[in-house]
């Protein structure tokens, strides 16, 4: 099958997305033509097409006459990209939130579990986000199956936040089989991180 | 629901994208008739961020304008974003910015509110830098436009040009690279919503506090990172120094996803201008992936300070830097003028 793209008069971004779309709905064996009407359409397409794996010729057919020509590839993966590079994310380097308690502040249970819910959520609101979350005693509740903060603490795993449970304490609370969200620690590791930290927030 | 306007569907450039290719510029301002001045320390013909001129032995006026269509779709985060842009070549002079004129272009279709808002943002903007919006000129357009035309002040002895990084210093960058196809991306909404966050506080954030740090040290050389790129303003400072810019592509710091996008195609056109205005300027001592090249020919609006220092003040400043800002980075050293501008290695 061929399809055609015509992408004539679309600003960037949109001929990569219009033919983004197109090559979704084409099988392996298939072809894409995209006409776009300048050069750097041209390139990002080729851009575009080297991601997904397929092969892909570019012609000028006039001033502003383009076409790019991909052919659909098989099942190969997308292009990885390159893991060399100094990526950053929201983090803040040095920033550790300690979680020592599944409630927030002294008073009444019921309260103290509804603000550490908050404080967990608020958490995922801000610009910045701790490098660290370490969670011990109750705090190692926060991190296991049943917790309300869990889905929150999930997030920020997914943004690159290292949430870390005291293992002991899991023992303790007969935890362990239930941890749903990062890692396990021990006493060293806390230690070292508590003296390597820039700023200690805990709730 | 208000009436909602997405600003950015009615620009046909993003930011600081919009920007006229330097070489395009450096030709239509050939020839015309200039006046001398020994006040004016830096002019045109420095291709630095902003003009300055001596008042007096112990002041310097320093001049800068930028503006430029919607980059984002929130009217008040547009003003803010707009103006800490515009103000930060005064901060890449080494100076602070004192006095402010708004310049905005209305388009149809938008409603009052929405204008009011990106005005609001960019006072929230210039109080926070503690300079004050005077007045200012608005007119109706077809495309919305807003910046400011900005004065600051430096003592002459300490105006930072992008002329004077001296072989031996290290290359330090107080903001991450990807926000031009990050925001080119998002206009195909293929960005996530924490990512659009992070980069919107990163434009939205004054380079005040870098350049309140950075003062403290025998800085040589500095220069904001905007449309041209870190390649393109980072050959500007390697051409008006006579050196070479050694940029240790590893330890730029940019935005993860940035890379993903480049690669897919999202690639704003004003990157591939850069790199026509670089090329041949540019050395890559390895293969570099055509992405990550991307990310550092990418426009950026309201960037980073890119700055040289000597190598004994880098640690102490870097480390002052981190305290206070989210990813400065030491991105390079300076040598001798080699056989390019710029090598990346």
């Amino acid at each position: 099958m061929e399809k055609i793209v015509d992408a004539r008069g679309m600003a960037c971004p949109l001929p990569v997305v219009n033919a983004k779309k197109a090559a979704e709905s084409l099988s392996p064996g298939d072809t894409l033509i995209v006409r776009v009407d300048n050069e750097i359409a041209v390139q990002n397409l080729q851009r575009f097409a080297g991601h997904m794996g397929f092969s892909a010729a570019g012609e000028k057919q006039g001033e502003t006459e383009y076409t790019v020509t991909m052919h659909i590839g098989g099942t190969e993966k997308p292009r990885q990209e390159p893991e060399t590079a100094c990526a950053v994310d929201a983090r803040k380097k040095g920033m550790l939130v300690v979680l020592s308690a599944n409630t927030m502040g002294t008073g009444e249970e019921k309260l103290g579990k509804a603000l550490m819910k908050a404080f967990v959520f608020a958490l995922t609101k801000q610009d910045v986000l701790p490098e660290t979350i370490l969670c011990y005693n109750t705090g190692a509740y926060l991190t296991c199956q049943g917790a309300d903060t869990l889905e929150d603490l999930k997030l920020l795993e997914s943004e690159g936040v290292t949430v870390l449970t005291c293992g002991t304490c899991l023992d303790f609370y007969g935890l362990k089989e239930t941890l749903a969200v990062g890692g396990i620690t021990n006493m060293y590791d806390i230690v070292e991180r508590m003296e390597a930290a820039v700023t200690i927030v805990r709730p | 629901m208000e009436t909602e306007v997405k600003l950015t569907k009615l620009a046909s450039c993003a930011g600081c994208g919009a920007k006229l290719g330097a070489g395009t510029l450096a030709r239509m301002l050939e020839g015309f008739q200039t006046r001398e001045d020994p006040r004016l320390i830096v002019g045109y013909d420095k291709s630095d961020d902003a003009s300055v001129y001596l008042l007096d032995e112990n002041t310097a006026l320093i001049q800068t304008t930028d503006f430029f269509p919607p980059i984002v779709d929130d009217p008040f985060l547009y003003g803010r974003i707009a103006a800490v842009n515009a103000m930060s070549d005064v901060y890449a002079m080494g100076g602070e910015p004192k006095l402010a004129l708004n310049i905005l272009c209305a388009a149809e279709g938008m409603p009052e509110e929405a204008i009011r808002e990106i005005l609001r943002g960019g006072y929230d903007a210039a109080y926070e830098a503690g300079a004050i919006i005077t007045g200012g000129h608005t007119i109706r357009g077809a495309e919305p436009i807003y910046g400011l035309a900005v004065s600051g002040f430096v003592h002459p002895k300490n105006v930072l040009t992008n002329s004077g990084a001296k072989p031996g210093d290290l290359l330090i960058l107080t903001k991450p690279l990807g926000i031009g196809i990050l925001t080119t991306a998002a206009k195909a909404d293929m960005v996530e919503k924490p990512i659009l966050n992070r980069i919107y506080a990163q434009m939205a954030a004054l380079n005040k506090t870098a350049r309140d740090i950075m003062v403290n040290y025998p800085v040589h050389s500095c220069t904001d990172v905007t449309g041209f790129s870190l390649l393109g303003h980072g050959f500007e400072m390697a051409q008006g120094s006579g050196c070479t810019l050694h940029i240790a592509v590893d330890s730029v710091p940019i935005h993860r996803e940035a890379l993903t996008f480049a690669s897919m195609g999202l690639v704003p056109a004003g990157a591939y201008r850069n790199r026509q205005y670089v090329r041949g300027g540019v050395k890559l001592r390895r293969d570099i992936p055509l992405a990550l090249q991307d990310i550092l020919y990418d426009p950026q609006t309201s960037g980073g300070l890119l700055f040289a220092l000597p190598e004994k003040d880098a640690q102490g400043c870097l480390r002052e830097l981190q305290d206070k800002i989210l990813h400065p980075a030491i991105v390079g050293y300076v040598t001798e003028k080699e056989d390019s501008f710029i090598c990346l290695e």
